[in-house]
């Protein structure tokens, strides 16, 4: 042990204090996750969770097979779950797109009051699920399809609203400026200069939210909100399990089939 | 250059112009497109039934529910509110790192770069049924199976987190530079070594954001999946709107706004740190 072999340095990718600083880090996450945990289950009735797979099994067993003939009684409400999902993207794209040229830096009339109030009505379309619109618009409203397709139209306004606003910020400079050059108005340029191209995107962003609102509108029903949400609750409320299985696989395709059907037609458009 | 084509006069330029469509080409394609969108609105707005004298009833709810969500009642159930925030945010956390956790093998082995052939059916397979599963359904079979609390609600929560950051995860190795791992498999470094130092520090950064990402998706979902029974904040609205108590319901959602708000800036924040 020579002083000179230990004073050898040995490589370090980080100096000792931020090494310090990583570690505490990761410790902090670990004891709030432990927190977290303590803190979750004090109130879980254990019992319960050592029976779920006994549960499980049991449920298993009842939904096995699934109730073919209940079929007849799906094709109405699967109907009415495709049209909450198109009438609400259409309506919720229709108010999106005025509201995305507000909120854009580039296109807004007053930047001081119009784009933080489009801004504000973005993220709070976007904060709150269409399963709590569609609760909200239920008790307003009352029950049924109308409920559902303004509950998917007041969540997709935020999605397609946020992604359109950036994808007009983003929009060449160049082509706007030729298009102003030749004396062209106010809403001669939104129409010559932004909307051809932003318009890939927007079918794009619109055909992307209906394929997650075909998802969504599925479940809308558990509160009431129309369309095949709705056998299921009756289903599940009755402990009918052989044709919640069947609501549940035909849901399935049904998501499988928007998934297939959006991804060719971007793929057609971009 | 004008004065050497004398023979075309200015008349006989086109005086207007027409924009080409922007989207369909085809004259006839347009027009069937057109004609069938037609023809569904007709048929779909005609298949909306509306109770117009219920609508009128519901009028004067929704006006009350305006003036709860403009003065807010944070008092009268502020027990229920905390409880269930309390829940939400402790969930939300868990199942996060629970979730990141998981899927972290699940995406190394759904990568077709560093996985075996078998491996990579079978993590394809399990993030294919995680992401296909929407988050309720799954919520209301693991309240089925678990009974209801917040321990299902983690379980849902946990089970969608291993879809969405598995498959971005895989993705993403996918899309490594292969000649950094080609240069780490050329020292002879066996397959974890490889994992460790060729694929981790390509792959880390991006993949602490989306986690942050995630933690914000997740909060959003555990206000939702309380409504079928999973605890967490969502329960407490159900609550508050099916007895009418407009004030603690636009608490709640002004809640769940301002969390949502502030999450987003803190991970839009961190991404940008990360970068």
């Amino acid at each position: 042990m020579s002083p000179v072999e230990t004073s050898v340095p040995v490589w370090r990718r980080r100096t000792p204090t931020a090494q310090l600083a990583i570690w505490a880090l990761w410790l902090g996450i670990v004891a709030l996750f432990v927190w977290c945990c303590e803190e979750m289950t004090q109130r879980t009735i254990w019992s319960f969770v050592w029976d779920a797979p006994q549960a499980a099994a049991d449920i298993a067993s009842r939904s096995w097979p699934p109730r073919w003939s209940y079929m007849d009684q799906l094709w109405s409400p699967l109907w009415d779950t495709l049209n909450i999902a198109t009438l609400g993207t259409l309506l919720g794209t229709a108010l999106a797109v005025p509201l995305a040229f507000l909120a854009a830096s580039n296109t807004t009339p007053s930047r001081l009051i119009l784009r933080p109030l489009a801004l504000f009505c973005i993220v709070a379309s976007r904060s709150i699920n269409s399963l709590i619109w569609a609760l909200l618009l239920v008790s307003i409203l009352g029950p049924g399809l109308l409920a559902g397709i303004i509950a998917i139209a007041f969540r997709s306004i935020g999605f397609v609203g946020k992604l359109l606003y950036e994808a007009i910020e983003e929009t060449d400079l160049k082509q706007v400026e030729a298009i102003t050059a030749t004396g062209a108005s106010k809403a001669q340029i939104l129409n010559f200069g932004i909307w051809p191209q932003v318009l890939p995107a927007f079918v794009g962003i619109s055909v992307f939210r209906w394929d997650i609102n075909i998802r969504e509108s599925t479940i809308l029903g558990l509160v009431g909100a129309g369309g095949i949400g709705m056998q299921l609750q009756s289903s599940l409320n009755m402990l009918a399990w052989p044709q919640v299985l069947l609501i549940v696989l035909l849901i399935l395709a049904t998501v499988l089939c928007s998934e297939a059907i959006s991804s060719s037609i971007r793929k057609a458009t971009i | 250059m004008s004065s050497a084509t004398p023979s075309t006069t200015l008349g006989d330029y086109p005086r207007s112009w027409r924009r080409p469509p922007l989207l369909i080409r085809s004259r006839t394609w347009r027009y069937v497109i057109f004609f069938l969108a037609l023809a569904y609105l007709v048929v779909g707005i005609g298949s909306v039934d509306v109770d117009w004298t219920r609508v009128a009833d519901g009028m004067e709810r929704g006006s009350r529910f305006i003036k709860g969500f403009l003065a807010p009642d944070f008092t009268t159930r502020w027990r229920d509110i905390s409880q269930g925030l309390m829940e939400s945010l402790t969930m939300t956390f868990t199942s996060t790192v629970a979730g990141v956790l998981i899927s972290i093998p699940i995406g190394v082995g759904a990568a077709r770069n560093i996985s075996p052939g078998w491996a990579y059916g079978l993590c394809r397979s399990i993030i294919a049924v995680s992401r296909s599963l929407q988050e309720i359904i799954v919520a209301i079979l693991l309240v089925a199976f678990f009974g209801f609390g917040a321990f299902a609600g983690f379980l849902t929560l946990t089970f969608a987190t291993i879809g969405f950051i598995g498959k971005l995860l895989a993705d993403d190795i996918e899309e490594c530079d292969p000649r950094q791992i080609e240069a780490i498999r050329a020292t002879g470094a066996s397959w974890l070594q490889l994992v460790s130092y060729a694929v981790q520090p390509q792959v880390m950064p991006r993949m602490i954001g989306l986690s942050v990402y995630r933690l914000d998706i997740n909060f959003r979902e555990s206000a939702v999946i309380g409504i079928v029974g999973a605890g967490g904040i969502g329960g407490t609205l159900d609550t508050a709107l099916s007895r009418y108590e407009y004030g603690s319901a636009g608490a709640i959602l002004l809640i769940i706004i301002a969390i949502v708000m502030l999450s987003e800036y803190a991970s839009s924040q961190m991404r940008g740190w990360l970068k």
